[in-house]
């Protein structure tokens, strides 16, 4: 394309450069926001080094096959972006809004599914920390969680009629002090309550595990509240970024039913595309970091 | 351009016009006045910390207002004036000159992060209207989660979107370098600015999203109580420790490398030399922005981090000074019998290079984990912070004497800038060297109240912060007296070779009817001193 092609911004020389440039942009765009989650990913590694059993202990309140069902939704969502892509530059107009609306109804289809979930999260009290109320652990909010309830009461009498945490014959064992825990986790609910000494975390550097056990999916572990806090920020700010995602392809579907993209202009198209398959790589890595914990 | 007069400051007129800018230049001088909006308050904020210190105890304000005072003056002299002063503003202006292009590559984005910046300058300076925070610059918890605590929310995303607009102009400048480059002109070919400008643009790529997911973790942590920093919901502390100072830690680079770029312009300029040993210059600040990510837990020896992570830590800080080193001893190389004119811009770069070797090398006894553990805390690491912070304020000042004909068209009054320079520096000189000796005799940072011994050091020290805000005044002054009644500059009043004094003064809109040949930024020989014109001709 030549220098007097209007549509080339004046400080660009051609079309290619600004191609090119607008590219390098998005990619650049791309690792700061790559990073942006580096810090709740690098959150989520401390606190898993640390606290392993917490993590195996709250990935069970998670529904596995949600989450498996929002992974494929969002793989196809990819797929239907790629093509929509595709036909940008081959400038069939029609596909290109078949595909952009496919992938918009895969993103809606994935935000239901993610309410379904925060619901039942919301309806058993599994939230972030302020908000945990520690006696939702003894209800059955998931198929593994139930697997587990059914087990623990089998093994042992982790709850009293009265839902009271007592001693059972686990606590006798002193790597499972989990019923002491859960009493410490139920005083959270009530803030006005310090909980004890040692129940706060150790250094980040320092090196010393809160627990040498080998971690246990049966007792309530100390501080199991931060999983659901790190669920809630990884998957919350996963969502803005669905949500923001969904915008631009709302902008480019408006601008595509308008005609304005072509097979030698669809820089737009290709830009949202990046940017779509950012958000779904984000997800593909949140799915086994927090429901496939074993 | 029509008319020879027609500039970049007369192409189009009335006050939309500026607002709705997406010209580089326009853009720059818009952050130009809003950063030096933020240089006076926090500078006041300044002088009311020096003016209480003078006694022993309450002098004007309460211990209150005095934490307030220095929190303020911390976050906005650092997240208002520092980090965005070289970049934001001469960066606007000048990268595109430099590179030979006809602006940034994304002229609205640059716009958008302009309007970012003042919204959260703006958020920033509304917490003192709501009640000030006082948890210092670096929002530790769990002073920031506290909720008795107000208008720590405000600041904090004041703060958030100040950094998403230092990422926006980062991007913006790393696209510009790769893809606007004039024909011919190699990377090794561009002005040393702008490989300042180019690793601090990475940095801000690399560590400012940390410091906006940090923020926006406490903040979630204050509205929601997620528990990830809050011991008491079993968080950790120390985390934020982490997090922060990943940030800030290649921050002061982000400081610094721009500043840096400047002097090696200024220094090659005014020595009328070429530049010594361009590429160990080029190559030494992409070595001090990586070296940069691997230091920050030299912030935390006292955190409880493992002895064995303070040892790495301060190990790794070593290596800091040596591309520091070679930075200045190039520069050092590059004056040594050049022809030096003396003029403000290069008594900027002198002061320079005197402040920031002390404030490096103090840099080197802070990173020593028995030196640390023995000053933390005290007003050694003031005196230090203030040693190399101050410089890039000094660069950001001497840069602004250097590119001040091209920006405005006009010259300043050598002298008065001379004098200036030479008071603000006496003047920062009395007031930190006094603070390096109550430091290292254990007067504690952060507190109004003070035992009496300390207090001549004090007055010597709040004597001195007068005589900073004094040339500072004298420096403002020779600027509006070079805007009011400023004799026209030439196009080349320095003798400088790279592309930015190729082009008129002040600029025309478009910067360059045609794009001159790239050659050597440093190869001066071809301009020739005109004193009827005031400035520099290419020979014929």
């Amino acid at each position: 394309m030549s220098r007097e092609d209007p549509r080339v911004p004046h400080h660009f020389e051609s079309a290619e450069q600004q191609t090119e440039s607008a590219r390098l942009g998005m990619w650049v765009f791309l690792a700061t926001e790559i990073l942006l989650f580096g810090g709740l990913f690098c959150a989520y590694s401390v606190y898993r080094a640390n606290h392993p059993d917490v993590f195996y202990y709250g990935t069970q309140f998670l529904d596995k096959h949600l989450g498996a069902l929002n992974t494929m939704v969002l793989i196809c969502s990819s797929f239907t972006m790629a093509w929509a892509v595709r036909c940008a530059q081959l400038g069939e107009r029609r596909a290109l809004m078949v595909l952009l609306s496919m992938t918009l109804l895969c993103a809606a289809l994935f935000l239901g599914v993610k309410a379904i979930e925060y619901r039942q999260k919301w309806k058993h009290g599994l939230l972030w920390a302020r908000k945990f109320r520690a006696e939702a652990l003894e209800r059955s909010p998931t198929k593994a969680g139930a697997t587990w309830a059914e087990t623990a009461s089998a093994k042992t009498t982790m709850a009293a009629p009265d839902g009271q945490p007592t001693s059972g014959p686990a606590a006798s064992n002193p790597l499972t002090t989990g019923t002491k825990a859960l009493a410490a986790t139920a005083a959270f609910e009530d803030r006005t309550s310090i909980p004890p000494a040692g129940t706060a975390p150790a250094g980040v550097v320092s090196g010393k595990k809160s627990s040498a056990a080998k971690p246990s999916e049966r007792t309530p572990p100390e501080n199991v509240q931060v999983f659901f806090s790190i669920y809630f920020l990884l998957t919350g700010l996963h969502g803005l970024h669905v949500i923001a995602g969904m915008l631009a392809i709302g902008w480019i579907l408006r601008r595509a039913r308008r005609g304005e993209f072509s097979s030698g202009n669809f820089l737009a198209v290709d830009l949202v595309g990046l940017y779509w398959h950012l958000v779904d790589i984000i997800w593909i890595y949140l799915f086994p970091l927090l429901y496939l914990i074993h | 351009m029509a008319h020879p007069s027609d500039n970049y400051l007369t192409h189009t007129r009335g006050i939309k016009s500026w607002l709705l800018t997406l010209d580089h230049k326009r853009i720059g001088i818009m952050y130009l006045v809003t950063i030096l909006g933020a240089f006076l308050l926090a500078g006041i904020f300044a002088l009311l910390i020096r003016t209480e210190l003078l006694t022993p105890g309450q002098t004007i304000v309460t211990a209150d207002t005095y934490n307030r005072l220095f929190t303020l003056h911390g976050a906005i002299m650092i997240f208002l004036f520092v980090i965005p002063g070289i970049p934001s503003a001469l960066g606007n202006f000048v990268l595109p000159l430099q590179l030979g292009a006809k602006d940034v590559a994304f002229p609205r984005l640059n716009l958008f992060s302009y309007y970012l910046f003042v919204f959260g300058a703006a958020l920033m300076v509304l917490s003192i209207i709501v009640g000030g925070v006082d948890t210092g610059w670096t929002f530790y918890t769990p002073y920031s989660t506290d909720k008795a605590r107000a208008g720590v929310i405000p600041v904090l995303t004041g703060v958030f979107l100040l950094g998403f607009s230092s990422i926006f102009t980062g991007l913006n400048f790393i696209v510009s370098i790769h893809k606007l480059r004039a024909p011919g002109m190699g990377w090794f070919r561009m002005p040393l600015f702008l490989w300042g400008l180019y690793a601090t643009a990475i940095m801000q790529i690399l560590a400012t999203p940390v410091l906006g997911i940090t923020l926006l973790l406490l903040i979630v942590e204050r509205v929601l109580g997620v528990g990830i920093f809050d011991p008491g919901l079993g968080g950790d502390p120390v985390l934020f420790q982490h997090f922060f100072w990943f940030y800030s830690h290649p921050a002061v680079y982000i400081m610094v490398l721009p500043a840096m770029g400047v002097i090696s312009e200024l220094v090659s300029v005014h020595s009328h030399k070429h530049i010594f040993s361009y590429k160990m210059i080029a190559w030494s600040s992409v070595a001090i922005a990586v070296f940069s990510f691997f230091v920050w837990g030299h912030h935390m020896f006292v955190s409880g981090q493992s002895a064995m992570a303070n040892m790495i830590f301060s190990a790794l800080t070593f290596s800091v000074a040596i591309p520091t080193a070679v930075k200045v001893f190039n520069w050092l190389a590059t004056m040594f019998r050049g022809a030096i004119t003396l003029t403000t811009p290069m008594c900027y770069a002198v002061a320079f290079l005197s402040l920031f070797a002390i404030g490096g090398l103090t840099g080197m006894f802070l990173g020593s984990l028995a030196t640390n553990v023995h000053v933390t805390d005290t007003y050694f690491v003031v005196a230090h912070f203030h040693f190399t912070m101050v410089p890039v304020g000094v660069a950001f000042i001497g840069g602004l004497y250097h590119w001040w004909p091209k920006i405005t068209g006009r010259m300043y009054s050598e002298k008065w800038g001379r004098i200036g320079c030479a008071v603000f520096v006496a003047g920062f000189y009395v007031t930190f060297v006094t603070q390096f000796i109550m430091g290292t005799h254990g007067m504690p940072r952060r507190s109004y109240h003070y035992l009496p011994e300390f207090t001549a050091l004090h007055q010597m020290s709040s004597a001195g912060a007068l005589a900073m805000a004094t040339g500072l005044f004298i420096a403002a002054g020779t600027f509006i007296h070079s805007l009011v009644k400023g004799l026209p500059a030439a196009a080349n009043p320095w003798g400088g070779a790279s592309f930015e004094w190729q082009c008129p003064s002040p600029p025309p809109h478009d910067n360059f009817t045609e794009t001159p040949p790239a050659g050597d930024p440093y190869d001066m020989s071809d301009w020739e001193y005109h004193p009827e014109i005031r400035g520099y001709v290419r020979k014929t």
